[in-house]
């Protein structure tokens, strides 16, 4: 049953995917709204899938890669029909849903199992923590679709090529303000998901901060949000430069994601190799 | 019934003779009454632009009724005929029915794909309606009109883009700045096109104007012009950073905004975007000016070229719309086919069934010993025959409305049979469509 929730998801944001992109290139409006209403429609199945997950496994359905690249591709899909919603930019899914397509592909190819939990993380923390910085992840994604598309049309604008992409894409001030206010959103959750880990590190290790790989790349992480929002707020970073570092912010980020379950050195993080070795 | 257009156009006739067979828009009432009343003419209706004088009407007699149209707009605008007909041209059927289409789609105007037009055809057809000289053909051929512009507007580009300097330059600024309605244009000396853009601007809500020039009289009087203020020359880089789109035409020689001007005003507005419209020859602005981060510039080639590339666009949906017009086209001349066609077949069957009533009536009446079961037969033997003779007329007419000579084989008919003419009932017609 969960299964066929899980496909189905699967196959609506593919479908939903494929119209975006053909939207990029055709000027159907009629393209963009079913787009839209397809991926709201896969949203909820998605979320329905999500939350029998929860009860079936007993604990928050982030522990492994599986679970957490899914997760990770609902709150991408959530937080990007609330920004579509909120600035009528059908075209913001062109450059959004294939990235909530490809991480729900990749879960689909990592083991459905549900895993015995180890101890570390049997915690009430692991519902907030996750989910938090995942929902950061989730800003972060959106923001990096919007700077991309801001580098595109900022192209386009300074090299006179008015081509239809152009006339498609909307005007640079909505593009920044969207990466803005990712960013506003994003920052915040993003710190309250490592000060919450923190603290479940503490109880859960002994120890606040140990210098883990993934603890290391959330900072780094952390601190090239922070410059972009210090940089906006105070010297008028905008445009280009803040695209630009959203771009490299979201590298950054996915690689504390995933780069870091890959590195040589065990991550305290790294449950999905532990869980794949112990109790697959 | 049959549809004729006779007219003259920007593409026909100078401004000179346009002028003087136009109609005034608040006194149609006279010429749509005497157009309706002349003999041959059934409905009628004026279309008066400064671009396009054409007249609409619905006739029995194609030759006659575009004679008597053309005789009516020379008199009415006491010019000879001789003078006026090598501009006019004439269409009727399927070829009226695609000039209107066109007109109303905008494909015949002087700037494809403007949208005034459209509505002028509408005030024509108000007023028409309003005298009563539009009937059944002319009310569902202006209606399909409509339809058909607002299918090529939705369906293709052809309205979608800016075919002038200044509306390019428009459109360009609120790809930058999305709304335009707390923004601030700054003119740098003064000029036509100048103007022209600065009043594009203000029109499409710009909050403030201001005005420089080396004489700092003339920046007063067009700062009272558009409501805005004078900023005397010396104090322009004072006053820039004020500024998100500077419209520039000056007749300086070398150029009067640098790059390193312009990073210095950027860094005080803190890095908001800043859109130069260089619109002077030779160029007022350095072209190194782009360069700068958040910085757009466009010269007055730059302009031309999106305003030239735009035109290519909607010479490319023109295409496209002259494909949704001869699809329409089909329709309604199938529609105005069988309007003609219908009462035909319906008066042809009825004359038929008259013969065969009456004849068969005298034959029954004059049969003395005809068999119990007789009369029934020769209702099938005559109903039968009569049905077979009638099958392939029918057919054939139906089949001609889809577009052929459907006016012939009705003449034909008629005047074979005796038929009397059947006017079309309004209520009827709906399902004769498609």
């Amino acid at each position: 049953m969960n299964a066929l929730l899980f496909y189905s998801t699967l196959g609506i944001y593919c479908i939903a995917t494929f119209i975006y992109l053909v939207y990029l290139l055709k000027p159907r409006e009629i393209l963009g709204r079913s787009a839209h209403w397809l991926i709201a429609a896969g949203f909820l199945i998605h979320c329905t899938f999500t939350v029998i997950r929860y009860i079936e496994a007993g604990h928050t359905p982030i522990t492994n890669l599986h679970e957490s690249l899914s997760f990770f591709s609902l709150a991408v899909v959530g937080v990007f029909i609330a920004f579509e919603r909120k600035y009528h930019v059908f075209i913001l899914g062109s450059f959004v849903t294939p990235l909530a397509f490809l991480l729900l592909l990749a879960s689909s190819l990592h083991s459905s199992a549900i895993p015995l939990l180890p101890p570390a993380l049997k915690s009430k923390w692991l519902l907030v923590h996750s989910s938090l910085a995942f929902l950061s992840y989730a800003t972060f994604a959106v923001a990096f679709g919007a700077a991309i598309m801001y580098l595109i049309q900022e192209h386009f604008l300074k090299k006179k090529r008015l081509g239809p992409l152009y006339q498609k894409l909307p005007s640079l001030v909505i593009l920044d303000e969207i990466n803005y206010r990712c960013l506003t959103f994003g920052f915040p959750l993003l710190t309250i998901a490592i000060i919450t880990g923190a603290i479940w590190a503490e109880t859960a290790w002994g120890t606040y901060w140990s210098w883990d790989p993934k603890e290391t790349w959330s900072l780094i992480t952390w601190f090239i949000y922070a410059a972009l929002l210090h940089g906006r707020l105070t010297t008028g970073w905008r445009g280009k430069r803040a695209a630009m570092l959203s771009i490299i912010g979201f590298c950054v980020m996915l690689f504390t994601f995933l780069g870091v379950n890959l590195l040589p050195s065990a991550s305290l993080h790294s449950y999905d190799r532990l869980l794949g070795e112990k109790y697959r | 019934m049959n549809i004729v257009v006779v007219g003259l156009s920007h593409k026909t006739a100078s401004v000179e003779i346009r002028e003087k067979v136009a109609f005034a828009p608040n006194r149609m009432e006279k010429p749509l009454k005497e157009l309706a009343g002349l003999p041959d003419i059934n409905e009628g209706l004026i279309v008066s632009t400064c671009n396009r004088v054409e007249i609409y009407a619905s006739t029995h007699d194609i030759a006659g009724g575009m004679a008597r149209v053309k005789r009516f707009l020379a008199d009415f605008h006491n010019i000879s005929l001789d003078v006026l007909e090598p501009h006019l041209y004439s269409h009727h059927g399927e070829a009226a029915i695609r000039h209107l289409f066109r007109v109303a789609s905008s494909l015949d105007s002087m700037v494809v794909g403007e949208p005034q037009i459209l509505g002028q055809i509408k005030t024509a057809y108000g007023y028409a309606a309003e005298y009563k000289t539009s009937g059944i053909i002319l009310n569902r051929f202006l209606h399909k009109a409509f339809s058909v512009a607002k299918r090529v507007r939705t369906e293709t580009k052809i309205a979608s883009s800016a075919v002038s300097v200044s509306f390019a330059a428009v459109e360009l600024a609120k790809k930058i700045f999305g709304d335009l309605t707390d923004k601030t244009v700054m003119l740098i000396g003064a000029g036509e096109m100048c103007e022209l853009a600065a009043k594009h601007f203000l029109n499409n809500g710009v909050r403030g104007v201001m005005v420089t020039n080396r004489t700092y009289e003339r920046a007063e009087r067009l700062a009272e012009e558009f409501d805005g203020r004078a900023v005397r020359f010396e104090d322009l880089f004072d006053h820039l950073h004020k500024a998100d789109i500077i419209l520039s035409s000056t007749g300086a020689t070398h150029f009067i905004i640098g790059a390193k001007d312009v990073e210095a005003v950027i860094h005080r507005r803190r890095q908001k975007p800043m859109f130069f419209i260089d619109i002077a020859v030779p160029r007022d602005i350095d072209p190194k000016v782009n360069d700068v981060e958040n910085v757009y510039l466009y010269d007055m080639d730059d302009l031309q070229g999106v305003v030239s590339s735009n035109l290519q666009l909607r010479a490319e949906e023109a295409k496209k719309a002259e494909g949704i017009i001869d699809q329409e086209i089909g329709r309604f001349f199938n529609w105005l086919s069988l309007l003609e066609v219908t009462p035909t077949i319906v008066a042809l069957r009825t004359r038929f069934e008259e013969v065969r009533q009456a004849e068969l009536a005298k034959t029954v009446a004059g049969w003395k010993d005809l068999p119990p079961d007789g009369q029934k037969r020769l209702e099938a033997l005559t109903s039968a025959i009569t049905n077979k003779l009638l099958h392939p007329p029918t057919n054939l007419l139906k089949r001609t409305g889809q577009g052929g000579r459907t006016d012939l084989y009705v003449d034909a008919l008629r005047q074979l049979f005796e038929l009397e003419t059947v006017a079309p009932q309004e209520e009827n017609l709906d399902d004769l469509e498609e």
